[in-house]
C-alpha cells in the first residue's frame, strides 16, 4: 500500500510495485564460461507516492538502489516491472514506465534532475550559456536573444549573478559550488514540476552545502517545485525533507514524515543510520553497537529481510541461512588465537559451498560432524548474544557432516506502525494477512 | 579562439615546446613552397627549355642556372622539389581530411550505438588496419587508376585515405565508448536530447581532441607512403605534377654513376617534411595527452613575509595569558 | 608531555609549490607537535593546504615544491634527510592511508602478496610464514577474517578494502601515519566502523595519526586534538573537545556552524571561498570572510598565542577577548569590506 500524502496536496507521481532489474554477465564471455546471468534487483517492488510541493527524501547507502530509483522517475533507467504514474498540472496521468523515447523526451520538460558530481555533469566543451540554454533549444522553446535572456534569468535565479560574468565561461573556470548552481539552472530553465536531486551537495565542501540547500529551498517556494532528494546523509535529509523513505537493497524499509522518523525510528536499519552519523559534538559519541558488515550484493540478496545479517535486533524468523553461518564462523576466527583458528579451520573445512543460500547448511564431513559441533558450540559460547543462533532450529549430525537447520524466514512487507510504515518482523502491524505466508514461503524456497 | 590555439605553447615545457616549434618551422617552409611555387620556383615542374629557347642540360651538375642541377629528363631539380611540395601537401591534406571526415563520424556512431552496428564496423576496420598500409595503398591505387583513368592527385589521395580511416575510427570509437558513460551525457538525456544531439553536441567535441595529433602523424606517414607509391610507379605521373618519390625512383641508377644531386634533393625534401610533421605531432601529443604533459613548473624560492607579517610567526611561549 | 613522547615536531614549516601564477603558499608557517599514540585531526575547506601538509610530513612534495622550517621525527630532522633515507622511512616508520583504496591495490596481486611485498621492501629476507603471521595479526585487528588472506582485492567490499589499506599501512608498525580523507568514499555505517578502528589504533600500535578530513564530526569522534587550517596556516589548534565546545577563531566557529548535523536548526554558511593561495589577502587571511573582522585584521597578521587548556589561536578578536593585546579604537573598529557575491564559493 503506497503512503498517501495528506488530502490537501494532490499527487504528482505514483509508483506501484516499481522494479528495475539489470541482467549482469549476459555477455559472450559469461556464456562462454558458463557463468550464467545474474539479475541485480536495483529497485525491487517500490510503492511510493509523491505529493505536489513536498520534499521526499530517499535515504540509503550506496547500493541501496536510491539513485536507480531517481533515474527511473525520468525514464533514464528503464522500469522492468510496475508503474510510475506522472500526473501533470492538467491532471492527466502518464505512465513513465511504458513511454516511448519521444514521450520520455517530452516528459523531461516536467521532470528534471540534478546530479551528484557537478564537475562531471556539465559538458566541458560547452559554455555555461550553451549548457544552461540547451534544454530550451532542444525542445524548441526559445532561441537567439530570447534564449540568452532566459539563460541570464535562470543564472541570476540560482545566484550566478551578474549572469554576463558566467555566460561565456567554461565549466572548468567555475568552482564546484558554482557548477552545481549552473546544473540547477539548467534543470529549472524548463520550469519543471518535479526535480530529482541525486546527492546534490555530497561532493561539495561543508561550507558550500548549506548555501546550495538554501538555494534549493528558495527555488522550491519561488517555482512551486516538488523535490525527490536522494542522499546517504540523514542530517541534511532531516533538515530538507518533509517525508523520508529509507531504502535498503532495492526496497523501502521505512517511510514516513521526517519528524516521526527522527523522533521514533522503528526499523533497526534506520536506527543504525541515525546512530552512525558523526556529530561535531564532543559530548556525543557514535555508539559501539553498530551493524557489522556491509550492504550485500544486490544480485544475491540475503533471504528473508535483506538487512537481517547486519541487524542487531534480528530474531528467529528474519531469514537466517547458510551464508550467515559462514560470516559467523569467519568473524569467530578473527577473534580467537591463530592456532585455534588453524585447528578449527581444518575441522570445518571449506566454506565456499555455503554461499549458495539454503536453510539446511551442511558443514564438515561425516567423520568430523561431532568436532564441527564442538567448534560451533565454542563460537556460540564466545558470543551467545549473536542473533543468528536464534534462527538455528537444530544441529543434526548426519553421514555427510553437520547439518545446521534454520527456521523459516519471513520477508516483511511495509506495514503501518505508528505514524510511519515499516518493513520489519518486529512491527507486524495489523493481524497477518494471507499474502504474508506466501511471502514466507517464497523466502524459504 | 587565439587562446585555444596558443594553449599548446603556454602549456608545454622546454623540450616539448622546442619539438613543436622546430616541426612548425620546417613544415611552414614547405607550406610556403607549396603555396607560392609559381613565384619561388625558377622554372615549371615539367619545363625542359629556358626562356631563350635553349634546352636544359641532361643531368647537369648544380650550377648558377640550376642550383640543384637537372635530371635525366632535363627537368630542373630545384623547381621539382618546390613544386613537389605543392603536390605532396595537396595529396596529404586531401587524404587526411577525407579520412577524418569519414573515420570520425563512423567511430562516433559505432561507439555510441554499440550493438551489431558497432561489431560490424569494428570488424571491417580491423580487417583494413591489419593489412600492411603500403600494400593496401598499392591495391587501392591500382583499382582507382583503372576507375579514374590515370594516376592523378585525386587517385593518390583516395588510396591514402583508405588506409587512414581505421586509425580515426579506432581512436574516436574508444573515446566515445568511455565518454558515453559520463554524467554529462546522462545529463543531456535528462534534458531530453535526442541521440543525434548527444553525439553532435556532447560527444563530438570531447572525442575529437586527439584527432589533430593523429592527423599530423598520419600526414607524415602519408608523405612517405605517397613517395613509395611514386617509387613503384603507381603515383602521380611526372607531366601531371612534380612528385618526389617518382623522381627518386628515376634517379636511383644515377647514384651509382656518381650523380648525387638527382637523388639527394628529392630525398632530403621527403625526410625533412616527414620529420617536420612528426615533430608537430609529437609536440601536440604532449600538450593534448595529459599523461605525457608536464606543466611548466617554476622552481619556487621561499621568501620571508611582507610588512604585515610578524617577523617570526611561530609560537611565542611568553605570550601565554590566563585570564 | 615529555620530549621523548613527541613523535612529530613541526616548527614554522612552509611548503610552496610553483604554478603559472607564481608560488602557491599551500603551507605557510605551520607549527605543531604530535605525541606518541595521539590522533590529531586536520580540518578546513578544500584548498586550504591540508593535503599538501599531510604529504609534506612524509616527504611527498609536488613537483617544483620548496619546503623549509623544521620537521623533527623522533628528534631527527626529516628536512635534512636524504631522498633515500626518506624512501626507507616511508612504509616502515611513516605510513599513509589514502582516500580511494581500490586505486592503491594491485588488482592482479593477492592480499598475501601485497603484504609480502610491503614487508619485504623494508625487511629483506623475511620468511613467508613470518609475513603471514604478522599480516594475520594486523588483519585480525581490522576485523578481516584469516580465511580471506589469499583473496584478491576485487573480492572485497569498499569498507573491507579500506581496512586492508590500513592493515598494509600498519603491518610494519610505523610510529606516524597520515590518513587523508580515509572515509570520504564510504557509507555512513562503514565510515563509523573505520573511525572506530582508527580510534582504537593506539591501543594496539602506539601509532600517532594525522587524520585529514573535512568532516568535523569525524574529528570530534576520533581525535584527541584538532588543528584548523585556513589558507596555509593553522589558525586554531588544541584539544578537540575544547575547540569544538568553545571555538576561539571565527573560522572554526563558522565551520562548525555551517556543518549540517542532526541538531541543525537553520542553514548557516561562510560567505565567499578560501583565497587563491598564490596571493592570499594580507594580514589575517580570513578577514574578508570573517563576520566581525576589525580594521587591524586587514592590516596586521595576528600572532600565534596560547590560551587556557593550551589552545593555540591566531586571531585578534581572541587576543582582545583574553585581554592579551591592547588595541586602539581605530584598530578595533569594524572592518568595512566589499560585498561578497552569493556565488563566490568553493
Amino acid at each position: 500500500m503506497p503512503t498517501k500524502p495528506d488530502a490537501t496536496t494532490d499527487t504528482v507521481m505514483d509508483l506501484e510495485g516499481l522494479e528495475v532489474h539489470y541482467e549482469l554477465g549476459s555477455g559472450m564471455l559469461a556464456r562462454l564460461f558458463g557463468l550464467g546471468t545474474r539479475t541485480v534487483k536495483a529497485v525491487d517492488g517500490v510503492n511510493l507516492s509523491l505529493g505536489r510541493g513536498e520534499v521526499l527524501g530517499v535515504v540509503g547507502e550506496s547500493g541501496s538502489g536510491k539513485t536507480t530509483l531517481g533515474r527511473a522517475l525520468l525514464g533514464l533507467a528503464p522500469a522492468t516491472g510496475g508503474s510510475i504514474a506522472y500526473h501533470d498540472t492538467g491532471g492527466r496521468a502518464h505512465d513513465v514506465a511504458s513511454m516511448s523515447a519521444a514521450e520520455l523526451r517530452r516528459l523531461r520538460t516536467d521532470v528534471q534532475m540534478v546530479f551528484q558530481d557537478p564537475h562531471a555533469a556539465l559538458n566541458p566543451t560547452m559554455t555555461i550559456e550553451a549548457a544552461v540554454g540547451h534544454p530550451l533549444r532542444i525542445h524548441g522553446i526559445a532561441k537567439g536573444a530570447e534564449l540568452s535572456r532566459r539563460v541570464a534569468q535562470a543564472l541570476e535565479r540560482v545566484g550566478l549573478s551578474p549572469a554576463e560574468q558566467f555566460m561565456n565561461k567554461y565549466p572548468a573556470d567555475l568552482s564546484g559550488g558554482q557548477k552545481q548552481r549552473a546544473v540547477i539552472a539548467r534543470a529549472i530553465i524548463l520550469d519543471p514540476d518535479v526535480l530529482v536531486a541525486d546527492e546534490p551537495v555530497s561532493m561539495l565542501d561543508m561550507s558550500v552545502r548549506a548555501k546550495i540547500l538554501q538555494l534549493m529551498l528558495d527555488l522550491k517556494s519561488e517555482l512551486g517545485l516538488t523535490y525527490v532528494y536522494i542522499t546517504h546523509d540523514l542530517a541534511t535529509a532531516k533538515f530538507f525533507c518533509d517525508r523520508i523513505a529509507i531504502m535498503y537493497l532495492g526496497r523501502v524499509v521505512e517511510i514516513g514524515p521526517t519528524q516521526e522518523i527522527f523522533e521514533d525510528p522503528k526499523h533497526p536499519y534506520t536506527k543504525a543510520l541515525l546512530k552512525a552519523i558523526p556529530e561535531p559534538d564532543p559530548e556525543r559519541m557514535v555508539a559501539r553497537d553498530l551493524p557489522r558488515g556491509e550492504i550485500a550484493d544486490a544480485a544475491k540478496p540475503p533471504l528473508g529481510c535483506h538487512f537481517h545479517p547486519r541487524c542487531p535486533e534480528a530474531v528467529s524468523n528474519c531469514g537466517w541461512e547458510s551464508r550467515d553461518l559462514r560470516v559467523l564462523l569467519e568473524q569467530h576466527w578473527t577473534e580467537v588465537d591463530p592456532d585455534v583458528y588453524q585447528r578449527e579451520q581444518a575441522v570445518v573445512g571449506d566454506l565456499e559451498h555455503l554461499d549458495d543460500p539454503t536453510l539446511d547448511a551442511r558443514i564438515g564431513s561425516g567423520a568430523t560432524a561431532g568436532e564441527v559441533r564442538e567448534v560451533l558450540d565454542a563460537a556460540r559460547a564466545r558470543s551467545p548474544e549473536e542473533p543468528m543462533w536464534s534462527g538455528v532450529q537444530e544441529l543434526v549430525e548426519e553421514a555427510d557432516g553437520l547439518h545446521v537447520r534454520f527456521h523459516d524466514g519471513v520477508d516483511p512487507r511495509l506495514r503501518p506502525a505508528g505514524g510511519v510504515e515499516v518493513a520489519c518482523v518486529l512491527y507486524p502491524g495489523e493481524p497477518e494477512r494471507p499474502e504474508d505466508s506466501s511471502a514466507a514461503e517464497a523466502a524459504s524456497s | 579562439m587565439l587562446k585555444l590555439l596558443l594553449a599548446p605553447f603556454r602549456n608545454t615545457t622546454g623540450i616539448a615546446r622546442w619539438i613543436l616549434i622546430t616541426g612548425l618551422v620546417i613544415t611552414a617552409m614547405f607550406v610556403i613552397f607549396a603555396i607560392f611555387a609559381p613565384w619561388i620556383a625558377p622554372y615549371g615542374f615539367a619545363q625542359k627549355i629556358d626562356a631563350s629557347g635553349d634546352r636544359f642540360p641532361k643531368m647537369g651538375e648544380p650550377s648558377a642556372a640550376h642550383w640543384f642541377g637537372t635530371n635525366d629528363q632535363f627537368y630542373d631539380i630545384l623547381s621539382r622539389v618546390i613544386w613537389g611540395a605543392r603536390t605532396e601537401l595537396t595529396v596529404v591534406l586531401l587524404s587526411v581530411l577525407l579520412a577524418v571526415v569519414i573515420g570520425v563520424p563512423l567511430g562516433l556512431l559505432s561507439g555510441f550505438l554499440g550493438g551489431w552496428v558497432d561489431r560490424a564496423l569494428v570488424f571491417v576496420m580491423d580487417a583494413l588496419y591489419a593489412f600492411p598500409s603500403l600494400l593496401l595503398a598499392i591495391v587501392f591505387a591500382f583499382l582507382l587508376q583503372a576507375r579514374l583513368g590515370g594516376a592523378g592527385i585525386l587517385a593518390a589521395a583516395l588510396s591514402l585515405t583508405a588506409i587512414y580511416i581505421p586509425q580515426y575510427f579506432r581512436v574516436v570509437r574508444s573515446t566515445t565508448v568511455s565518454a558515453r558513460e559520463e554524467t554529462y551525457v546522462e545529463a543531456a538525456r535528462a534534458i531530453g536530447a535526442k541521440p543525434r544531439t548527444i553525439m553532435g553536441k556532447y560527444l563530438f567535441g570531447n572525442v575529437i581532441q586527439s584527432v589533430p595529433v593523429i592527423g599530423t602523424l598520419n600526414a607524415a606517414d602519408a608523405i612517405s607512403t605517397l613517395a613509395a607509391l611514386g617509387f613503384v610507379g603507381l603515383g602521380i605521373q611526372p607531366t601531371e605534377a612534380a612528385e618526389w618519390g617518382y623522381d627518386l625512383s628515376r634517379a636511383l641508377d644515377d647514384a651509382a654513376a656518381g650523380i648525387w644531386w638527382t637523388t639527394l634533393f628529392p630525398g632530403l625534401a621527403i625526410v625533412l617534411l616527414v620529420t617536420g610533421l612528426t615533430l608537430i605531432g609529437e609536440g601536440l601529443n604532449e600538450t593534448v595527452n595529459p599523461a605525457l604533459r608536464k606543466r611548466r613548473i617554476r622552481k619556487v624560492v621561499l621568501t620571508r613575509g611582507s610588512v604585515t607579517e610578524p617577523e617570526r610567526p611561530g609560537t611565542d611561549q611568553n605570550e601565554v595569558v590566563t585570564p | 608531555m615529555t620530549r621523548s613522547d613527541v613523535v612529530i615536531e613541526a616548527d614554522d614549516l612552509r611548503v610552496w609549490y610553483g604554478s603559472e601564477r607564481g608560488p602557491v603558499k599551500a603551507v605557510d608557517g605551520v607549527s605543531f607537535n604530535l605525541a606518541k599514540g595521539e590522533i590529531l585531526g586536520l580540518v578546513g575547506e578544500s584548498g586550504c593546504g591540508k593535503s599538501t601538509l599531510g604529504r609534506a610530513l612524509l616527504g611527498l612534495l609536488p613537483p617544483g615544491a620548496a619546503m623549509d622550517g623544521t620537521l623533527l621525527f623522533e628528534g631527527e630532522d626529516l628536512l635534512k634527510s636524504s631522498r633515500k633515507a626518506m624512501l626507507a622511512r616511508r612504509g616502515s616508520e611513516l605510513g599513509m592511508i589514502f582516500q580511494e583504496p581500490l586505486t592503491r591495490l594491485n588488482p592482479l596481486m593477492r592480499i598475501s602478496q601485497h603484504f609480502e611485498e610491503t614487508v619485504r621492501t623494508h625487511e629483506k629476507g623475511i620468511s613467508k610464514d613470518e609475513v603471514r603471521r604478522r599480516a594475520l595479526e594486523v588483519l585480525r585487528l581490522m576485523g578481516i577474517p584469516p580465511t580471506r588472506y589469499r583473496a584478491y582485492p576485487h573480492e572485497f567490499s569498499g569498507g573491507m578494502r579500506q581496512r586492508l589499506m590500513i592493515a598494509l599501512a600498519l603491518v610494519l608498525r610505523p610510529s606516524f601515519v597520515v590518513a587523508d580523507e580515509p572515509t570520504t568514499a564510504l557509507d555512513v555505517l562503514v565510515e563509523a566502523q573505520i573511525i572506530r578502528i582508527l580510534h582504537d589504533l593506539r591501543r594496539e600500535f602506539d601509532t600517532s595519526l594525522l587524520l585529514i578530513t573535512h568532516n568535523l564530526g569525524i574529528v570530534a569522534e576520533a581525535c584527541d586534538r584538532v588543528a584548523v587550517m585556513y589558507a596555509g596556516k593553522i589558525v586554531e589548534l588544541g584539544d578537540a573537545k575544547t575547540v569544538f565546545s568553545k571555538p576561539q577563531h571565527p573560522y572554526t566557529r563558522e565551520l562548525l556552524r555551517s556543518t549540517i548535523s542532526l541538531r541543525t536548526e537553520g542553514l548557516n554558511y561562510i560567505p565567499g571561498a578560501p583565497p587563491d593561495l598564490t596571493d592570499p589577502p594580507p594580514a589575517c587571511h580570513f578577514h574578508p570572510r570573517g563576520p566581525d573582522a576589525m580594521n587591524i585584521c586587514a592590516t596586521k597578521a595576528p600572532r600565534d598565542r596560547v590560551y587556557e587548556n593550551g589552545i593555540h589561536v591566531q586571531c585578534w578578536a581572541a587576543d582582545l577577548a583574553h585581554g592579551a593585546v591592547d588595541l586602539t579604537d581605530e584598530e578595533k573598529a569594524p572592518l568595512i569590506r566589499e560585498e561578497i557575491s552569493v556565488a563566490d564559493e568553493a
